[in-house]
């Protein structure tokens, strides 16, 4: 599968970045294209760097490398080369990993959830953990996913206050987005459980536990398998 | 060899050109955020690579010196004494084992540059020795921390010996500090055009002041507000530094070395790259104003600083050679 430059709104950003927009909204299928055309752009141009996001792609360039014949940058030969990079196709057409995450789901604002959405907290933990989910972009902080294919019903809005500190690991939905804080971190998205699985390694070769366009499923674990768990992850560290 | 921190001054963190390739994991580049007064302090000891420099932040550390050392400082005009000596910033200097160097307030500017021959030794992190305060790699300087010193030749141009030394000669810091405080360059963003029309005529007009509540992340700049025509619902999309974004508080904020990757604000101009160390170079309640700046003109002036940052590079290294 391959996207036409034509369907893309070229916005230039910086000396050195691009943003390649497809449309405005978060759904599903436009980030599935925003998914393909960040990894055949990583993937035939070289020295760039691709950030794909909800429904628009980052693309940064060394500005030395795309000189016209008067020694210029030239968004000529820049836009000549996406629009191949374009036609090649993708290298991800890999089926999309899935990870699959544990969660005790004895978060803060579960009662709160659960009021706000009328279901019971069963019912929310039910939906939560049944649906599939893809990581739209990681942003906000290293590692944080940004998941699409929350239940509408479950779409709860932010706290109005956020709070100082969110402890890592939890799992939270922030109106029609769920997430999953990888430190701790402030925020004000409303916390369902945690997860004992480290998002974010520094030290690791591949240090995100997700990446762009990975599947996501929850299941719900017990609060004695989350200290099990959590006790493993930090022996491993 | 190692530097003992004695004194850890207001914030101090190791940076080098960056850490690349991980934004689409949500980590960004940090590094230095001013680039060429890192590479200059580099140049001056003879390093030939990406080492990593100490960016001091308005009040600098004190640092003990375990072994002979050659270092160079750049950046802000910081106060820096050796034995109670004035050591001259903007050359190469040489200390002998034991020297304290005590790093003071900065006379213009806000962020100065430490390089040592050798560099600073630390295991670097996904490519580099960067600190990204935002994703906690790395950190401050720590009273009591010891940072090792990359192994190295001599200088040849120094003779080792129980006093302090520096070259007669040093860079003019003029062309990389900015005394006259100049309008910086700015882009029009994406968002400009959703600015009311005084807003619109406010952003190059008005002088903005930088908010004590800047850092590495952001530089904040207060003013009379900007107001959008009407409130945006916007998704977000990648964020970059130099990137102008306007909250609702309507006080503007010019992302910095180390802004998160993405966000939702409007962005409504973005800082020219070749004048991202100037804004770096200024401190809390100094003003800031914008000129309108071209892409083609950005691109152009960028390539100029390049070169001659480039030669002025060619030309310490062959006066060190040369010594």
């Amino acid at each position: 599968m391959s996207f036409a430059l034509s369907e893309v709104q070229l916005e230039a950003l910086a000396e050195d970045a691009w943003l390649l927009r497809f449309a405005d909204v978060i759904e599903w299928s436009v980030n599935e294209r925003v998914q393909l055309a960040a990894a055949a752009l990583q993937a035939n141009l070289s020295n760039v760097e691709c950030v794909p996001a909800y429904a628009s792609v980052l693309l940064r360039f060394e500005p030395a490398q795309w000189l016209g014949d008067d020694g210029r940058f030239s968004a000529e030969r820049l836009r000549a080369a996406i629009a191949d990079a374009c036609n090649e196709r993708a290298a991800s057409e890999r089926a999309a990993r899935v990870v699959r995450i544990p969660v005790c789901y004895d978060g803060i604002d579960l009662p709160a959830i659960a009021a706000h959405t009328q279901m019971s907290v069963e019912q929310v933990i039910a939906r939560h953990s049944n649906a599939e989910y893809r990581v739209a972009m990681l942003g906000f902080a290293p590692g944080f996913p940004y998941l699409l294919g929350l239940d509408p019903a479950l779409a709860t809005p932010r706290l109005s206050q956020p709070r100082i500190l969110v402890p890592a690991g939890s799992v939270a939905i922030g109106g029609l987005q769920t997430g999953i804080y990888p430190q701790d971190l402030p925020g004000g998205w409303q916390l369902l459980g945690r997860t004992p699985m480290r998002l974010f390694d520094v030290t690791a070769p591949s240090p995100s536990l997700l990446q762009p366009g990975d599947q996501v499923r929850f299941h719900a674990i017990e609060p004695a398998e989350f200290q099990r768990l959590a006790s493993e992850a930090d022996a491993g560290r | 060899m190692s530097v003992e921190v004695i004194k850890p001054g207001l914030l101090s963190s190791l940076q080098d050109a960056g850490r690349r390739g991980y934004a689409q994991l949500g980590l960004g580049r940090a590094g230095a955020v001013d680039e060429p007064a890192r590479r200059l302090a580099n140049a001056l000891v003879g390093n030939h690579g990406d080492e990593a420099a100490l960016e001091i932040t308005l009040a600098g550390p004190t640092l003990r010196f375990q072994h002979d050392a050659v270092l160079a400082l750049t950046g802000g005009l910081i106060e820096a004494r050796v034995e109670g000596q004035t050591l001259p910033a903007w050359t190469s200097c040489f200390v002998p084992a034991g020297s304290v160097l005590r790093l003071g307030g900065m006379r213009h500017g806000c962020r100065s540059y430490l390089a040592v021959r050798g560099g600073f030794e630390i295991v670097p992190l996904l490519g580099s020795r960067s600190s990204d305060l935002h994703a906690g790699i790395g950190g401050a300087l720590r009273s009591g921390d010891l940072i090792g010193i990359g192994e190295h030749a001599a200088a040849r141009w120094f003779q080792p010996g129980r006093e302090w030394q520096a070259l007669r000669w040093g860079l003019d810091p003029r062309p990389w500090l900015d005394y006259a405080r100049a309008p910086l360059g700015l882009m029009r963003g994406h968002h400009f055009d959703a600015l009311d029309e005084a807003s619109q005529q406010a952003l190059f007009a008005q002088r903005f002041m930088l908010s004590k509540d800047s850092n590495r992340t952001g530089s904040r700049l207060e003013g009379t507000p900007l107001r959008l025509r009407q409130p945006l619902e916007l998704i977000s999309e990648a964020t970059l530094p130099g990137t102008l974004q306007l909250p609702p508080s309507g006080q503007p904020i010019a992302l910095m070395a180390e802004a998160p990757v993405t966000g939702g604000y409007p962005r409504i101009g973005q800082l020219a790259a070749a004048d991202m160390p100037r804004l770096a170079q200024r401190r809390p309640g100094d003003t800031v104003s914008f000129r309108e700046i071209s892409l083609d003109e950005a691109l152009q002036r960028l390539a100029e600083r390049k070169s001659s940052l480039q030669r002025l590079l060619q030309r310490i290294e062959q006066r060190l050679e040369s010594a």
